[in-house]
């Protein structure tokens, strides 16, 4: 690394030389305000918040654009810096609704939280204000673009790190818009709503689509039998939620909560990944002998499964034909569960615990109906059961453990791990390794498949054959592999692809973080529940096996197709 | 090519061509035909002559006598008189403002004689669409010096002893931006020409590329030859549909004779040149976003550095450089650096053009020394104000430039001298304004024009203008408070020293520049809710005078909106409520009844 030594408020201070100036002086000590940059996104320098002056140059620089340079010299704290970041920072809130005490970003807010720290206590401008309609079209999301403030992550997040491409920046000057193509609501264009934009944006500009209210009715209603579903990433994510340190399980204790809030039952999500495994991995060794269509693509994440649609269609035979976990519990909930227990499935109300909020649009698709009802009624976000907790003043801190309800709410770990990305292929492998060779894989903890970010390869021996997997998450590098597949450059037999960086644990429902920081302590916490899960394999799951013994037969069984698999439509891209 | 004993040069710029110089070319060659004078003397559809208030011009060499606002009925008795029996037409000579003299020969006009023309030198005396009279004049000798000794380096030193700053706005040294661009590392690399000339009232660029595109072109290989590059684009505005014309009939021409391609003058450079047409956002005039809008990507600029020298179209090392400092090259390299140094001041060299408009006697393109001083450029070339009209302010450098009153006159017209008062060179554009323009007015109007091209990026650009928009509105509107001058200054400075590029850098300078000088003005409109110049409608109003009125009712006829009453014979009266402010009463009143107040 070669090092430049500059001047930053009188220190010196050493620093790459490709660094910026922000970079520079954070790893002074000091913190410069910024507002459209983010750190996990290529630096835009549009807001002007984090202007800096800088000797010698007739114009303040924005310190989290600007390179450093050899002997510059850098003031972050001038009477003249503080008047700029003020007055830009006027400028943007005089064109935003200050109705924060009714914003979904309250005391979560970018905006809100620089104006208090700026002691902004009147903003001097009353002129003309931007005013847009509210974009309800999607299933998902919401956008106020009243509220937007144009740092653009949004667009960027979109385009650089999901490739999806459906939001942009329209018009000029004041009457610039940020959104889908002119005229098209966001359900009308290429977003896969998976949610990423909600989580970058510094404001209540866009955001999901609430089914608290729903699920507050449902739960005040004597006559409905409401079961939640728990995914596993929202056990280590609900304490970050809440206030707490993030990456901490809180299984019990979430557990607890929900029982709180009125669920007639508790089950868990990781049920139904413990079933994927076995149809999954069925349909990968059908396919391996039987020459289907290669590489098995999974088809957990709905975001993906949309993202393929419009941008693949040519690939959809190589999805897994398999429902996702929350699909398929949907559907189990209103037959198995219900014949089981004798209720009235038109009685039945699922709600699904989601870090995601393509699983809102998932969902609500037309064809996932196989229980002759819509198979899940309400998806809440990891954000929405946080608000619960607290319109109902639970502290989940202090509740004791408790454990999830009988029959779907018995999990393994690979089940659990479904949560970071890898954790499927992982999971398959535990399974499919010990099926095919007989033994139990050396060891359970498959390293090469894990971590956040990039395309992770590696290759296990199946019986004859050498099973070749990729994995990644975030749709901008999924379309690298997908290039590379369609372009007939790799021979892969299996793909994981998630939709979010990370996987679930980085969803578009997650705890809004300014950093992204968290997601490396989530999937931490994630692979700690698998550590001490006393089952880890999904074969080895006693009520999965029991669902088979009484209800689908064996797996990819002629009920298996009818309840548990699915197919997908090729949708043009505009 | 035959030999011709005389030449009728009219000017076929647009300004000319607006005001109908094709029928006059028509009219000439008929006219010569039937006289039987087309094998003598021939017709020749120049670029622009600069004097485009007096257009169509006519130009008849070798005398050199100059015909103003020719109408095709002229066109007979310009052949009969002047082209047959050698009686110059005294009628259709430029009359000086001042002395009412009738001049026959352009060379005599004041307007023409203070200016020295590097950059137009060919403007106005070649056809633009035929390259062979555009190399009788010296073209491309500039180019096969460059290519026959010394190598890029020399034309590199040639440039840097030049002096040569950028002519499109913010006067970068050429050489030193060439040097950066040589000195990066790549495999390719690009020279752009910016032809997207958007300031309101300026066209030197148009004229250029019109008149002279050869001069354009071998500036830009030379530039390429500089700096490495192979390959150039010419971002000209899609407003400009003759440029854009004549600068593809120049590469063709240029192609065709082995000046512009693979292997020029057998030398081994190659150059290959495109034309990018621009949709007309301002912005794309500042080059990161000019680079964008090449690249196919929303034309907004990007934070520099790294600057395009370095990292420009495509990621490769990229020089931009306006269409009049690329004009200059040649003759800079065919004269050498020194004698383009000789020409200006200690640190602006050369010449400037400008593009002369607003409330003067001579309006139109007109190149000077670098140095002279503003006075001499308005009132000897310029001709001054119009008769009974007192000079005000001449806005200088566009949306971006300043206002300077009638004190900073005798300032040199150089880069930093302009950027000291308040304003800077800019592009070129001169809008002098006299006793009836409004200071606040004015700076609302360029305000309204940021405002509107601002790309939208940049929080102080996107929001702010348009609050320096809104202020302003409120004081000519008369309803400004005191505080809204501290509040102007405070915001346009934090906008000048936060925007992200030049467009909002530069946008406050009109209400910075007219405050420093006119802050009187801005308090009449604030404090006494008047508007000296009156312009603003709202700080006005019209009465009819009882004692000279006479009861006519012309008045109460014209009113459009029925505002005005009143008896016959007896004193009419204006209702305030319903009266619009057209002012159509005033012109026609035979009596001087109705007061402006």
């Amino acid at each position: 690394m070669e090092t430049v030594t500059l001047k930053i408020d009188g220190r010196e201070v050493q620093a790459d030389k490709t660094a910026t100036i922000l970079e520079a002086a954070r790893l002074a000590g000091l913190q410069i305000p910024t507002l459209c940059h983010h750190p996990a996104l290529r630096p835009d320098g549009s807001c002007r918040i984090c202007v800096v002056e800088v000797a010698g140059a007739r114009n303040m620089a924005a310190a989290c654009i600007a390179p450093v340079a050899p002997n510059m010299t850098v003031f972050t704290n001038t009477q003249a810096v503080r008047e700029a970041r003020r007055t830009n920072l006027e400028l943007i809130l005089a064109n935003h609704p200050l109705t924060c005490p009714t914003c979904k970003r309250n005391l979560n807010c970018e905006l809100q939280q620089l104006a208090h720290d700026f002691c902004i206590s009147d903003v001097p401008y009353n002129g003309r204000r931007r005013e847009m309609p509210q974009d309800h079209t999607s299933a998902a999301l919401i956008r106020e673009p009243e509220k937007c403030i144009y740092c653009g992550r949004c667009v960027r997040v979109c385009s650089d790190l999901q490739g999806v491409n459906a939001l942009g920046i329209f018009n000029r000057g004041f009457d610039t818009e940020v959104g889908p193509p002119p005229g098209l609501g966001l359900a009308d264009s290429v977003c896969v709503q998976c949610g990423q934009c909600a989580v970058f944006c510094p404001v209540g500009a866009i955001y999901e689509k609430t089914a608290v209210d729903e699920v507050w009715r449902a739960l005040a209603d004597p006559y409905r039998h409401v079961v939640v579903q728990a995914a596993p990433a929202v056990q280590v994510s609900i304490g970050e939620a809440l206030g707490l340190e993030p990456g901490l399980p809180l299984t019990g204790k979430m557990v607890a909560g929900l029982r709180r809030l009125g669920f007639d039952k508790v089950f868990s999500t990781e049920f139904t990944a413990d079933l994927t495994i076995m149809e999954e991995g069925t349909e990968l060794l059908g396919r391996l002998r039987n020459g289907g269509a290669l590489p098995l693509i999974t088809s957990c994440s709905p975001g993906w499964i949309k993202f393929a649609e419009h941008f693949y269609p040519e690939l959809l035979e190589n999805l897994s034909t398999c429902k996702s976990p929350q699909q398929m519990f949907g559907v189990l909930a209103k037959t198995y569960y219900a014949e089981k227990t004798g209720l009235d499935p038109a009685n039945i109300y699922v709600v699904s615990l989601m870090p995601c909020t393509a699983k809102k649009y998932e969902a609500a698709r037309p064809e996932m109906n196989a229980s002759g009802f819509r198979d899940v009624d309400a998806v809440l976000t990891t954000r929405e059961l946080a608000r619960m907790l607290h319109e109902a003043s639970l502290d989940i801190s202090r509740l004791p453990d408790e454990e999830f309800d009988a029959p779907f709410g018995i999990v393994t770990g690979a089940a659990t791990i479904f949560g970071a990305s890898g954790g499927v292929a992982e999971a398959a492998l535990r399974t499919l390794y010990e099926l095919v060779n007989g033994q139990e894989m050396p060891t359970l903890e498959y390293a090469p498949v894990r971590g956040l970010d990039g395309i992770r390869e590696s290759s296990v021996v199946l019986g004859e054959t050498e099973v070749k997997i990729a994995v990644t998450s975030g749709l901008a590098t999924a379309r690298e592999v997908l290039e590379r597949v369609r372009n007939g450059e790799a021979d892969y037999h299996f793909i994981e692809i998630m939709a979010c960086p990370g996987g679930c644990i980085g969803g578009g429902g997650q705890p809004i973080c300014r950093t992204c920081d968290n997601r490396g302590a989530r999937a931490a916490g994630i692979y700690q529940v698998d550590a001490h899960s006393a089952i880890r394999k999904s074969h080895e799951n006693p009520a999965v096996k029991q669902l088979y013994k009484e209800f689908l037969g064996e797996p990819y069984s002629h009920k298996a197709h009818q309840l548990l698999h699915t197919g997908y439509t090729a949708r043009h891209a505009y | 090519m035959g030999f011709y004993r005389g030449h009728v040069l009219v000017c076929g710029g647009t300004g000319c061509v607006s005001s109908g110089c094709r029928e006059v070319i028509a009219a000439f060659q008929d006219e010569l035909r039937k006289k039987k004078l087309d094998q003598e003397i021939k017709v020749v559809e120049t670029g622009c002559h600069g004097f485009c208030e007096k257009g169509p011009l006519v130009i008849v060499y070798p005398e050199g006598v100059m015909y103003c606002r020719v109408e095709t009925a002229d066109v007979t008795e310009i052949v009969n008189e002047h082209l047959l029996k050698g009686r110059p037409v005294a009628r259709l000579f430029f009359t000086e403002p001042l002395s009412l003299d009738k001049i026959p020969r352009y060379q005599e006009i004041n307007f023409y004689k203070k200016q020295k023309r590097i950059a137009l030198r060919n403007c106005g005396y070649i056809d633009p669409e035929n390259i062979h009279e555009y190399i009788a004049r010296g073209g491309y000798d500039a180019l096969a010096k460059a290519l026959g000794n010394g190598g890029p380096a020399t034309v590199l030193a040639e440039v840097k002893a030049s002096g040569l700053r950028g002519r499109g706005g913010a006067g970068f040294p050429t050489g030193t931006k060439w040097e950066f661009c040589a000195a990066a590392p790549g495999d390719k690399k690009y020279i752009i020409c910016n032809a997207d000339e958007g300031d309101p009232g300026a066209f030197m660029d148009r004229s250029i590329l019109e008149g002279d595109p050869h001069s354009v072109l071998e500036g830009m290989m030379l530039a390429a030859y500089a700096i490495g590059a192979g390959e150039g684009y010419l971002y000209i505005r899609a407003e400009y549909p003759l440029a854009i014309k004549r600068v593809q009939t120049a590469i063709a021409q240029a192609e065709e004779l082995g000046l512009l391609g693979e292997n020029i003058l057998n030398t081994g450079f190659g150059f290959r040149l495109r034309i990018k047409e621009g949709a007309g956002a301002f912005v794309c005039g500042e080059e990161t976003a000019l680079i964008a809008s090449i690249e196919g990507e929303r034309g907004i600029p990007r934070s520099r550095p790294p600057f395009p020298a370095i990292k420009g179209l495509f990621g490769k090392p990229t020089v931009i450089n306006n269409v009049e400092t690329l004009a200059n090259l040649p003759q800079i390299v065919l004269h050498g650096g020194a004698q383009f140094a000789a020409v200006g001041t200690e640190k602006s060299k050369g010449t400037k053009v400008f593009a002369l408009t607003g409330k003067l006697r001579n309006t139109g393109l007109v190149e000077v020394p670098m140095g002279i001083s503003m006075r001499e450029v308005i009132f000897e070339i310029g001709g001054g104000t119009f008769e009974g009209k007192k000079f005000k302010a001449v806005q200088i450098g566009g949306p971006s430039g300043g206002c300077l009153p009638e004190s900073q006159l005798d300032l040199p017209v150089d880069y930093d001298s302009l950027t000291g008062a308040g304003a800077i060179m800019g592009s070129g554009g001169l809008v002098v304004m006299d006793e009836d323009s409004c200071i606040v007015d004015v700076a609302r109007y360029f305000l309204s024009f940021t405002r509107k091209e601002s790309c939208g990026k940049c929080t102080p650009c996107r929001e702010g203008t348009l609050r320096l928009l809104e202020i302003l509105e409120r004081i000519t509107g008369g309803m400004g408070v005191p505080e809204d001058l501290e509040m102007l200054e405070k915001l346009a400075i934090s906008i000048k020293s936060t925007a992200l590029c030049g467009l909002g850098q530069t946008a406050p300078n009109p209400v910075l520049s007219t405050i420093r000088y006119f802050r009187k003005e801005y308090l009449a409109h604030i404090n006494e809710r008047k508007c000296p110049a009156g312009v603003c409608q709202a700080l006005f109003y019209y009465r009819v005078d009882d004692h000279l009125c006479v009861g006519c009712g012309v008045c109460a006829k014209i009113c459009p909106v029925s505002a005005i009453q009143g008896e016959r014979k007896q004193p009419h009266h204006i209702n305030m409520s319903a009266c619009v402010k057209c002012g159509a009463c005033v012109e026609r009143c035979p009596f001087h009844a109705i007061i402006k107040e």
